[in-house]
Parts: C-alpha cells; sequence; structure tokens
C-alpha cells in the first residue's frame, strides 16, 4: 500500500513543475500545456484524497476536470490559431501589443 | 452503491423549477447555435439577436417565477439552493445580459462581426454566472465558473480582425486557465481537508475539527487556494495584471458584460464559500487583498489615457471597495456587498455601452482625446456617460454613492471596526475622483482635436442606456428595497 | 507473492491481451501471405495522416489538422460520462428510475449531438470534397486558402498591427 503522502507529493510536484513552465516558458503552445499539466496533478491528488476518505465524489470530480481541460483545450487552441494568423508568432515576449 | 443510497430519489419538478432560468438560458442558446449555419450569415445577425434577447427576458421572467418562496430549498440532490440570495444574483446577471445583447446589436454591425454565434456564447456564459450564484457544491461551482469563463475567453476575442483583440483573448485565456488550476488545487486539498465537496459539509467538518483544538492547515490552504482562482476572476489586486490588457483588447460591450455579470457571480460565490463555510480568519487576506486594489486600481487609473484601460483600473478598484464587505460582520457585510454589485452593474454596463458606441469602426476612437468636446457634438451621450460616471465617483443620487456608503458602514459595524480600511477606501474614492472627472472635463471644457464622428443612437442602444440610466438613479434614490431583498439572505447565508 | 484470488482476477485482463495479440496478428499475417502488392514510390514511403512525409519541417500545413485534433478532443471526452452512467443505470433501473436514466442520457447525448450539428453545418468537417452548405463553402474557401498560400483572406486573416488600432 503506498501511503497517502506519496501521492500528494507527486501531485504537488506536477502541479509546481506546471506553475514553473507556465511562468518561464515563452511558446504559448507550451505555456499552455503546463496549465494541462497543473490540472492533473489537481486530479492526482483529487483520485488520492477519493481513495483517502472512501468517497467517490472525488473519482466524479476527476471527470469533470478531464473534460473541462478538453474543452479549454480546444477553446485555446482555437484562440492560439486566431492569435498566430493576426501575428505570425506565438512567442509570448513578441505579443506584446497591449502593455502588461 | 453508496453514492446511490445518498439520493433521494430522482429529481422532481421542484428541482427543474430551481434551475429554470439556466434551463431557459439554454435551450435558447441552442437554439442560436442551430440557427447559425443555416441562415444566411450576412442577415443572421438581427434574427439570432433577437431570439437571444428573447431567451434572455425569459430567463428573466423565471426567475422573477423563481422568486416565490414556496419554491425555495435545495435542489439536485443538494447541488443547488435557491433562496433570496440566489435570485438577486440571477437578476442582476440576467439583466446585464438583457442590456449587453441590446447593446451589442449596434455594435456587431458597426465592426462588420458577422458572427451569430456571439449571442449563444453570451446566452451559454450567462447560464455558467446564473448557476454560479445558486450552486452550493464546489463541483458545480467549478463547472459553472468554467462555463462561464470559457464563454468570456472566445468572446474577449471577437474582433478576429483586430490583433489586439487576439491578443487579449489568449492573454485572459492563459492566465484565466492558470487561475482555475489554482482554485481546483484549493477545491482537492479542502475536499482532502474535509472530505466532501459541499460547502454545507464543509462547514460541518470544519466545525468538527474547531472542536479538537488543532486548526486543518490543508483547509486553510485550500481556502487560500480558491481565494487566489476567485481572485483573479474578479481582477483584486494583486491578481488583476490581466484586466487592463483584456479590457483593451475586447470588444467594448463584451467589457462591459465581462466586468460585471461574471464578477457579481464569482463574489456570489466567494460570499457562499466565505460567510457560509466560516472562514471568518482568512479576514487578514481579504484586509490585505481590498487595500491593495483599492490603490493599485486608482493609482494606475490616474495615468491612462485610454479610457477602457481607465474603467479597467477603475474595475480593479471597485473589486477592492467590494472586498471591504466582505471583511465586515456578515449581517451588514452581505447586503452591502450585494447592493454594490447590482449597483457597479448597471453604472458600467452603461458607460461600455457608451464607450462602444462611440469608438466607431475598429474601436478607433478610444483615446481620452477623442472625447474633447462630446459634450457640445452628443449632448445626450455625453450627459449619460457623465451620469454613470458620476456614479462611478459615488456622487448622492446615483447608485455609486449609497454602494460606497453601506460598504463603508459595514466595515464600521461591529465589534471590531476595520477603520484601516475604511480610512484607505475613503482617500481611494477621493483619488479616483480625480481620473473620472477629467473624463468630464474633457467631454465639457475641451475643443475637439481631431472630429470623431458620433453616430446617432440606434433604438437597441438607446434602450440599453435608458434602462441602465434608470437602474443607476433608481439604486442611487430609492435603494431601500434592494436592500431589503438583499438583507433577506443574511439569514439564509450565516 | 500475493494470493492466488488476487492473481485469478486478472485472468480475464491475461486473455483479452491474447486474444487480441492473436486477431491483430492473424490479420497481419493474412494480408502478408494473401494480399495482392503492387509497390509504387507513393506507397512505400511513411505513412503520416495523408502529408507528404519527406520535406522541411517547418512547412506549414492546413489548419485543418488542429481543427480536427480540437473537435476530436471534444467528442471524445464527451464519451468519459457515458461510464459512469453505464455503471449506475442498473442500479437505477433496481430502485424502478430506469426510464428516467435513460432519458437523461438522451438529453446528454441530444445537446452533444447540437454542438455536432453545428460543427457539421458550419463545415469543419470539411476537408474540401464535400460542402454541406453556402456558409460551409464559404468557409472552407478561407481555411483553404489560409493553409496553404500567403494571400490574406479579408474574412479571417488580419495584418499585424492594423485592425483596431
Amino acid at each position: 500500500m503506498v501511503p497517502l503522502s506519496y501521492y500528494l507529493v507527486l501531485s504537488g510536484i506536477l502541479f509546481a513543475c506546471g506553475v514553473t513552465g507556465f511562468l518561464i516558458k515563452r511558446n504559448i503552445i507550451t505555456i499552455f500545456m503546463s496549465i494541462e499539466l497543473m490540472l492533473n496533478g489537481v486530479n492526482l491528488s483529487f483520485v488520492a484524497f477519493a481513495a483517502r476518505w472512501q468517497q467517490l465524489s472525488g473519482q466524479v470530480f476527476v471527470f469533470f476536470v478531464m473534460v473541462v481541460a478538453a474543452a479549454e483545450a480546444a477553446v485555446g487552441l482555437a484562440i492560439i490559431i486566431a492569435l498566430f494568423r493576426t501575428r505570425e508568432t506565438l512567442n509570448i515576449d513578441q505579443v506584446n501589443l497591449l502593455k502588461l | 452503491m453508496a453514492a446511490l443510497q445518498t439520493m433521494q430519489g430522482v429529481p422532481q419538478a421542484g428541482d427543474y423549477i430551481r434551475i429554470l432560468p439556466e434551463i431557459v438560458l439554454s435551450i435558447f442558446g441552442m437554439i442560436v447555435m442551430l440557427l447559425d449555419p443555416v441562415l444566411d450569415e450576412r442577415r443572421s445577425q438581427r434574427t439570432l439577436g433577437g431570439i437571444a434577447l428573447l431567451g434572455a427576458i425569459a430567463a428573466l421572467a423565471a426567475t422573477l417565477y423563481q422568486a416565490q418562496p414556496r419554491f425555495w430549498g435545495f435542489g439536485f440532490f443538494d447541488t443547488v439552493k435557491l433562496d433570496a440570495f440566489s435570485v438577486f444574483f440571477h437578476f442582476v446577471v440576467i439583466a446585464v445580459t438583457i442590456l449587453v445583447i441590446l447593446s451589442s446589436y449596434e455594435y456587431m454591425e458597426v465592426q462588420q462581426i458577422r458572427a451569430g454565434e456571439y449571442y449563444g456564447l453570451v446566452l451559454f456564459g450567462t447560464v455558467g454566472m446564473a448557476l454560479m450564484s445558486s450552486a452550493v457544491e464546489l463541483v458545480l461551482i467549478f463547472i459553472a465558473l468554467e462555463i462561464s469563463s470559457i464563454s468570456t475567453y472566445i468572446l474577449a476575442g471577437f474582433r478576429r480582425r483586430s490583433a489586439i483583440s487576439s491578443e487579449s483573448s489568449v492573454k485572459y485565456f492563459l492566465l484565466g486557465s492558470f487561475a482555475t488550476a489554482f482554485f481546483l488545487y484549493g477545491v482537492a486539498l479542502m475536499f482532502g481537508a474535509t472530505g466532501s465537496t459541499s460547502i454545507a459539509r464543509i462547514s460541518a467538518a470544519l466545525a468538527d475539527y474547531a472542536g479538537t483544538g488543532h486548526g486543518p492547515m490543508l483547509a486553510y490552504l485550500g481556502v487560500a487556494l480558491m481565494f487566489v482562482g476567485l481572485g483573479f476572476k474578479v481582477a483584486a489586486a494583486p491578481f488583476h495584471i490581466w484586466t487592463p490588457d483584456v479590457y483593451e483588447g475586447a470588444p467594448s460591450p463584451v467589457v462591459g458584460f465581462m466586468s460585471t455579470a461574471p464578477k457579481a457571480a464569482v463574489f456570489a460565490v466567494l460570499l457562499r464559500i466565505i460567510f457560509e463555510a466560516h472562514f471568518s480568519e482568512t479576514v487578514w487576506l481579504i484586509w490585505l487583498a481590498a487595500a491593495l486594489s483599492m490603490t493599485i486600481g486608482n493609482v494606475a487609473a490616474l495615468v491612462q489615457d485610454n479610457i477602457k484601460r481607465l474603467l479597467a483600473y477603475s474595475s480593479i478598484a471597485h473589486a477592492g471597495y467590494l472586498l471591504i464587505a466582505f471583511a465586515s460582520l456578515p449581517a451588514n457585510g452581505i447586503p452591502a456587498a450585494m447592493f454594490f454589485t447590482a449597483s457597479y452593474a448597471a453604472m458600467n454596463v452603461g458607460a461600455f455601452a457608451v464607450i462602444g458606441h462611440f469608438a466607431g469602426h475598429g474601436e478607433r476612437y478610444v483615446m481620452l482625446e477623442d472625447y474633447a468636446g462630446l459634450g457640445k457634438r452628443s449632448p445626450v451621450l455625453a450627459a449619460i456617460l457623465t451620469v454613470f460616471l458620476l456614479s462611478l465617483i459615488g456622487i448622492p443620487i446615483t447608485g455609486g454613492f449609497f454602494a460606497k456608503f453601506y460598504v463603508f458602514s459595514a466595515a464600521l459595524q461591529g465589534a471590531h471596526p476595520l477603520m484601516g480600511l475604511v480610512i484607505i477606501g475613503v482617500i481611494n474614492s477621493a483619488v479616483a475622483a480625480y481620473y473620472y472627472l477629467r473624463v468630464i472635463v474633457v467631454m465639457y471644457m475641451r475643443e475637439p482635436r481631431e472630429d470623431a464622428p458620433v453616430a446617432p443612437i440606434s433604438a437597441g442602444l438607446g434602450l440599453a442606456l435608458g434602462l441602465s440610466l434608470a437602474a443607476t438613479l433608481f439604486l442611487g434614490i430609492y435603494p431601500n428595497p434592494v436592500l431589503k431583498y438583499a438583507a433577506l439572505s443574511v439569514g439564509l447565508l450565516h | 507473492m500475493p494470493d492466488n484470488d488476487f492473481v485469478r482476477s486478472y485472468l480475464p485482463l491475461l486473455i483479452h491481451f491474447l486474444l487480441a495479440g492473436a486477431l491483430a496478428g492473424a490479420l497481419v499475417l493474412l494480408s502478408w501471405l494473401i494480399g495482392y502488392r503492387k509497390p509504387t514510390r507513393a506507397k512505400m514511403s511513411p505513412y503520416e495522416c495523408g502529408m507528404t512525409p519527406i520535406g522541411d519541417a517547418r512547412a506549414r500545413f492546413s489548419v485543418k489538422f488542429y481543427m480536427v485534433a480540437m473537435l476530436f478532443i471534444l467528442f471524445d471526452v464527451e464519451a468519459v460520462f457515458l461510464y459512469p452512467w453505464a455503471i449506475i443505470l442498473k442500479d437505477l433501473k433496481r430502485m424502478g428510475q430506469g426510464l428516467f436514466g435513460l432519458s437523461e442520457m438522451f438529453v446528454y447525448i441530444g445537446i452533444v449531438l447540437v454542438g455536432y450539428w453545428y460543427i457539421w453545418k458550419k463545415g469543419a468537417l470539411d476537408w474540401g470534397l464535400t460542402i454541406s452548405s453556402p456558409q460551409a463553402a464559404r468557409i472552407t474557401r478561407v481555411t483553404r486558402s489560409g493553409g496553404s498560400s500567403q494571400e490574406p483572406e479579408p474574412e479571417l486573416v488580419g495584418v499585424a498591427g492594423k485592425g483596431g488600432l
């Protein structure tokens, strides 16, 4: 039996990897993948907690997260294509018409 | 099957009535989607907009039908709760939708955006926002939040030919998903700490913890992460950086929409989480966010020359004022916050409707200097915008005055008055008056440098402006009925 | 060593793997034995989903690939809700709510179908041979020219920094 804390640590590491990727990567697609990594880290802790509490709701939540992540991916890709059409670049540093 | 044993049978008619506005909106949204591809896209705008308008009005009627107390209660296996609180926010969100659809008519024509799915997305986004205000289960809150967010990500990029619009859409999308992930991690930790995703059961589990003496660290971490996620959605500092960029690039009616309706809905979620789950220990977090939002928003707004950016910073500042109510005691804070969202929605949608009308094709005229001499060229438009700006300052007889008044007085009541926060708030209001007045001064006192054309006001826009003007003034002259209705929900949340 | 029951519970899985492997192997073997072969240059080249496999890796390819990928993700993942429903339906039937469970899934599939109708009529599924509506025809024209050539299409492709400023 793998203890709960292992899962939680792994999920925390995945989430942190995602956050780091989001902050340091420059390509929009890679940034987007980092967000997916964060979501999957969260999913892992949901499943681990669901096993801990013997509650199905945690697992069902993961289903919903997966579906929402897919919807987000579709919308995100579409938005990124729209951006590429107007800007011809996917580098976040060159997407700077609006000052941040 | 443990899941089935806890179910109380199948949903009854009452369950469906409790989500009636959402059902109506979804059906009309789907009708728009079904008709959009088969109609001639060059002429379908008006038809689809009309259907969407009809749907939103039907949803408003459904909300009024729901408002009868005999329908109140839990529904769908305790995932939604219909009460005065959710009815209030349903009304605000759907009313904003109606105003936005009305003001979009003309805007879409002027911008030559031919896309019927615009109205479908507005309706679907409204479904999410309405659902957020009645959801009492974190799963449902998450889904509703995403329905509303994903719709607004797309809407922000609707001026497809414009580079800044797609840029704003990408920024909104990336940072929004980032925030969602934080919210979700918070939910996961909360689930881990309490073994439930229902707000009522979380609250009970936390009360048990309080008895044992040791604080549930996991739950505190969870609520802090959820606050990060939700704080982003309402553009509260320090999670506000996306706001000016997104508001500048997005189409004006959409900005009017996303600066009011989703915010109202997310504030509803925050109210439920903070007051219903008794997270009063997080007050210092809210205190800090409120002070930061007000100060950063107002100071940055002082130097803006683009009116959309200016109002974006003003919206950050208003999120800060509103958060003051969250730090107050529930008995005063909840009605104050609810009143604030309603009056802010009325004036901000109106202001962005004026801006969208004046911006012209390709949103060319959005700089402050373009507004020079507007008082002479279009006295009606200038007068209307002036009322909204005065309301944003918080001048009496406008809704903005009572909104701020109630929030500040709520903060001063109770055993531990939030004197510091109120002082910061009052100083900020004074600072804010400067940049709003600057717009008014430019409109009336300065000669136009370049003749920005002013198109005549169309019927739809006129109606939208009239309604939001009426709402702003009504809330400013006769606020009691709204406040009383809002006060009904104090006992329900506490 | 875990107990025997535990191992035995995985026996169906083993059988499944063996059967699947045998079937796949048999099909490949059969087509290799009795198939009729006439190699050409194009047929011998590595397969890559309808694109020319050899050439500059930086070459642009049609945006339709993205479109199909996006739509695939959506409709693929929507099927995930069928699994919990399938499991719970039997219990619902025992409770006398079978009809309710069934109708709920029809509502769900109906909503998915609305989306399907939308993308179909919008022409997102047309690869260029058949065109399902006049609106789809326009969009197909736009995406095709946007994907293969550089000519700017006023409806969908804007010029950086020009529009909206």
